[in-house]
């Protein structure tokens, strides 16, 4: 054993040294800021924080029991860190350019600056990280234990220890005081924090040395034959092949996400970094790092295995080797290197998540209920800081508190995946954050509650054996006996590891709930910028400053929102030396986005927009503006949507015009047609007229009586040209919009009867029988009554003319339909008209296929238009007695002049 | 001598009477035929020196009774005038490619009529 106050001695003397650091590292800091603790070997040994105890003792644990299963979380970060251009360099470049905060502030900037996401993603770290900072009080405490057990080493490897908790929470107390000293000094966060820095990556060189001491010692002197070596080599690493399976893949991508998601991970990775050229060194300096931490750990494990009693516990191998070995100053150093994996991973992760909890939970809570100071000089500054301050100690002790309750069980001892489950939840958030302009800050919030739910319901609880919420019964059969809600085997997968089944599931779930609700609604104006700003961060720089919300606010207004947050000294210089003139009384939209980018180094861009926000006296959103950043493929789909419309509007256009063009190619086949049936029958009576003119000239000597029949037929010929010549004209008159005709109350049946009288003749000459039918009585209708017998008498005429039937016979009869309708009919029984001719016989210029005598053909047409010129209908069926019947229908009216019914004509 | 005779096939009245009457007076022998059917029943049975076709009648066209005429050993070289209405280009032919042998346009001169039926009849 080693005495107690040796032991502590070397830690406070440890401790004092990383204070120097850290302290010397400040004032360099202050005097030459891009010295060599901007160097990429200071940035690529922070990272190393990623190995804390859990590494530096755990590793050695894991081969023991699971062979080669711990390379796992280190080939999932050296994929990331060697492929940094893919993902990394666009994170870290956002990252210094939007003076991230954290995490939290990184999701919430991305989509619209949301306090909700930064809060919802505080919060889940804050539970999920407590455990693992319990994990490395407990590490450090057994660590101490082990060194200083007074019956010796081998007894104290040998047995369980009950955890010291007075050396856990001086040990907690001594980690606020550090953290607090050097990671709360200044609130601006993007000023990096280099004291601690330099004391971190000490504790890396510390840590790699102290671990290959003991690996090399081991393998110097505890090393034999390998078939001794390896006897009681675990199952897995003698058959590793059998080792890789879903698990390996799970835990490389859960390593992979965890160096990324990790808060402590973030905060020295995207946060304090200061170049390209750092991440560009660490990409394969960490590598190489993890490479060193890893080569003794198999060796170490075996000879563990084969020096120390059955039932020590493989995660003190480091310790316990040397120790029993009688090699207490190795055991001392080996001690020491615990103690910097611990503590430093404890200080980064309280930095980083105090500066959360201060920006995204107690900046939004206290400026919603006015609890910020508002008075001159620094009180705003000192309520943030002493925020943070709180924050640490809350942190730390919150995993006291975690260790101090479930320290006596073996709850602990998996709990480092347990949590990286739980804190790589943001990665799909982040992920689409980076590469998906749809994402919106609702798909993310769903994504990550939901995914965070199922972790906790499927993995977190569950390891509580028990204990804590969950019950042992429902962790068997699931929850009010649903078999298939079983926390290890959701919808009854089994199949899997409980490590991967919630992997899967969470993951799943957190990714198919952020597309959906994504995609369910549109991004607010806000987020759509905000995406543009991150998603194209390496093509649109020179025009971040362009925003689409263009705000204006008082000058005095935003110097005092300044002043409160930035300090006196620092306004000054962004208002008078950033080039902004003390004249302006209303600031401009770029002097906000200054402010505000400035305020957000200091308190996340959620809360620095809430602070701007309220003195912002007008906020117009320019929809040019929207639109150019909307994307080229938002555009290219408004352009093609565009396109199509006129496409169609195009092809309407050439269907009418088609269809116009058709008609009026048939309008011209008809002018033909008219033209050749006037030609014919104008020059008939003309040929007669003409021809007996000549007789009559060139035969004087005619006798009277030849004379006279040759004068007569003249004469008639003359007539019957006249005729033609009324029936052209009466087209005309018919056509809507010609002069207009006298329109009398009158009854049709005055009309029917004069046409009858009229063609009483025309009938008895042809042998035509005319009957009457029925007669409507008391029918009234408004119209001609002259051009309405026209009507008739060219139907009757028809019927007369065309009639080859042997006993010809015409039906006249009228009725009252509906009270509103007068309708007559003019039927006969010759051979009728075939139905494809039924439209065209009303056309002008058409003559039925068989009608051969008299008329233009022009009588239907001319009659069916005054039919509708009086509001009424003109068509054809086939009469009772097999021959056409002529229907007139026409709207009744009273003896005034008003329509009866709704068929009001005219 | 017998006089040489004229077929007439028009179904207007007033013109079938001021053909006759002029071709009468013009020293010919006329028989009328107001369709088709009945023009060919006629030419059949007679002999002919001319033919005056009407080319718009009821029934039968003016166009098939041509070709009709045309398609018979004995009346193949039969004189046939034209008399159409239309005196359209597109009428005129066609009637000359089914083989009529003159035009008369309606409305006509007599002496036009009587000039062309003596040269195609020879006298």
């Amino acid at each position: 054993m080693l005495p107690v106050n040796l032991v502590v001695l070397v830690c406070l003397a440890y401790v004092a040294i990383l204070f120097g650091v850290a302290f010397a590292g400040d004032r360099r800091a202050r005097k030459d800021p891009t010295g060599w603790l901007s160097s990429p070997l200071v940035y690529t040994l922070s990272i190393s924080i990623y190995c804390s105890s859990w590494t530096f003792f755990g590793s050695v644990g894991s081969a023991a029991k699971n062979g080669l299963e711990f390379l796992t979380i280190y080939l999932g970060p050296t994929i990331v860190f060697v492929g940094w251009w893919i993902f990394l360099r666009k994170l870290v470049t956002i990252g210094r350019i939007h003076h991230t905060t954290s995490i939290a502030d990184f999701i919430s900037a991305r989509f619209g600056k949301s306090p909700a996401l930064g809060a919802l993603i505080t919060i889940l770290t804050l539970v999920a990280i407590t455990p693992y900072i319990a994990l490395q009080l407990k590490a450090i405490t057994a660590s101490f234990q082990v060194t200083t057990y007074p019956a010796g080493a081998l007894v104290a490897a040998s047995q369980r220890l009950e955890p010291d908790f007075v050396v856990a929470f001086w040990l907690a107390a001594g980690l606020c005081l550090f953290s607090i000293m050097f990671g709360v000094r200044n609130i601006d966060v993007n000023e990096r924090h280099h004291g601690v820095i330099a004391a971190i990556a000490v504790e890396a060189l510390v840590k790699l040395v102290a671990f290959l001491a003991v690996g090399i010692w081991v393998f110097a002197t505890l090393s034999n034959a390998p078939d001794v070596m390896f006897r009681n080599a675990p199952v897995s690493l003698l058959n590793p092949e059998q080792g890789f399976g879903s698990r390996w893949v799970a835990l490389c991508f859960l390593a992979g996400a965890a160096v990324i998601c990790l808060p402590r991970q973030f905060q020295v990775t995207v946060v304090e970094n200061s170049s390209d050229e750092q991440i560009r060194t660490a990409s394969w300096m960490f590598p190489f790092y993890l490479f060193l931490m890893n080569l003794f750990v198999i060796p170490i494990a075996m000879a563990g295995l084969n020096y120390l009693p059955a039932g020590s516990d493989p995660d003190l191998f480091v310790l316990t080797l040397p120790m029993t070995n009688g090699q207490e100053t190795i055991g001392l150093l080996a001690f020491i290197g615990g103690f910097s994996s611990a503590t430093s991973m404890v200080i980064v992760s309280s930095i980083a998540l105090s500066t959360m909890i201060s920006n995204h939970i107690v900046m939004p809570v206290a400026m919603r209920f006015s609890l910020v100071p508002t008075g001159s000089g620094q009180s705003a500054r000192n309520f943030i800081l002493t925020a943070r301050r709180m924050s640490i100690v809350f942190i730390i002790f919150l995993g006291f508190i975690y260790f101090w309750v479930s320290g006596t069980s073996d709850a602990l001892a998996s709990i480092g995946l347990i949590s990286f489950c739980g804190l790589i939840q943001p990665l799909p958030s982040l992920v689409a954050g980076l590469y998906w302009q749809r994402a919106t800050h609702r798909g993310a919030l769903a994504g990550l509650a939901a995914g965070f739910l199922v972790w906790g319901y499927t993995l977190f609880l569950p390891s509580f054996e028990g204990a804590f919420l969950m019950s042992a019964d429902v962790i068997e059969n699931g929850p009010f006996g649903l078999t298939w809600l079983k926390p290890y085997a959701l919808f009854g997968q089994d199949a899997y590891d409980p490590l991967v089944h919630a992997l899967l599931w969470s993951m799943t779930v957190n990714i198919v709930l952020l597309v959906a609700v994504s995609l369910w609604r549109e991004p607010t104006p806000l987020t759509r910028f905000q995406a543009t700003l991150f998603i194209d961060v390496f093509r649109r720089q020179t025009e971040r400053e362009r925003g689409v919300i263009r705000r204006t606010a008082r000058v005095a207004d935003l110097r005092q929102i300044a002043g409160r947050i930035l300090g006196p000294e620092e306004t000054v210089r962004l208002f008078y030396l950033d080039g902004v003139g003390e004249r302006a009384v209303i600031a401009s939209d770029e002097l906000l986005s200054l402010v505000e980018t400035r305020l957000a180094a200091h308190v996340g861009a959620a809360t620095a927009r809430t602070l701007v926000s309220q003195v912002v006296t007008s906020e117009t959103i320019s929809v040019e503006e929207l639109k150019r950043l909307a994307g080229e493929a938002e555009q290219i789909r408004a352009y093609s949507a565009e396109l199509e419309r006129k496409s169609r509007q195009v092809e309407a256009t050439a269907a009418e015009l088609a269809a116009a063009n058709e008609r009026l190619r048939e309008i011209d086949v008809q002018k033909d047609e008219f033209l050749s049936q006037v030609s014919h029958e104008v020059r008939t009576p003309m040929t007669a007229i003409r021809s007996f003119s000549e007789i009559l000239l060139t035969n004087r000597d005619l006798d009277e009586a030849r004379k006279l029949h040759f004068l007569g037929i003249i004469q008639s010929e003359s007539f019957r040209l006249t005729r033609l010549l009324d029936g052209i004209l009466d087209l005309n008159v018919t056509e809507p919009g010609e002069q207009a005709w006298d329109m009398t109350v009158f009854d049709p049946e005055v009309a029917v009867e004069h046409a009858i009288a009229t063609c009483e003749p025309l009938a008895r000459a042809a042998g035509v029988r005319i009957r009457r039918g029925r007669r409507a009585r008391h029918a009234l209708v408004l119209g001609s009554q002259d051009r309405l017998a026209q009507v008739f008498i060219n139907l009757i005429s028809n019927a007369i003319k065309h009639n080859p039937n042997a006993n010809p016979e015409v039906v006249v009869s009228s009725s009252i339909r509906a009270n509103v309708t007068y309708e007559a009919k003019v039927a006969d029984n010759g051979p009728g008209v075939a139905p494809m001719d039924r439209e065209s016989i009303f056309r002008k210029f058409v003559r039925g296929a068989k009608a051969q005598q008299g008329g233009v053909g022009l009588g239907l047409a001319i009659s069916r238009q005054i039919a509708e010129r009086f509001g009424g209908e003109l068509c054809i069926f086939d009469s009772k007695a097999g021959g056409a019947e002529f229907v007139v229908r026409l709207p009744l009216c009273t003896r005034d002049g008003a329509g009866s019914g709704h068929s009001t004509a005219v | 001598m017998t006089k040489t005779r004229v077929l007439i096939v028009e179904d207007e009245p007033s013109i079938v009477e001021s053909l006759s009457f002029i071709l009468r007076q013009a020293g010919f022998d006329t028989e009328i035929a107001v369709d088709g059917t009945e023009a060919l029943q006629r030419l059949r049975r007679q002999v002919y020196s001319a033919l005056i076709l009407d080319l718009m009648l009821p029934g039968i066209s003016g166009f098939d009774v041509l070709r009709t005429v045309r398609a018979e050993k004995a009346l193949e070289t039969l004189p046939v005038i034209v008399l159409t209405a239309k005196g359209q280009a597109a009428d005129r032919k066609a009637a000359e490619d089914i083989g009529a042998t003159a035009f008369i346009t309606k409305p006509f001169s007599n002496a036009d009529v009587v000039a062309q039926v003596r040269q195609l009849t020879g006298n």
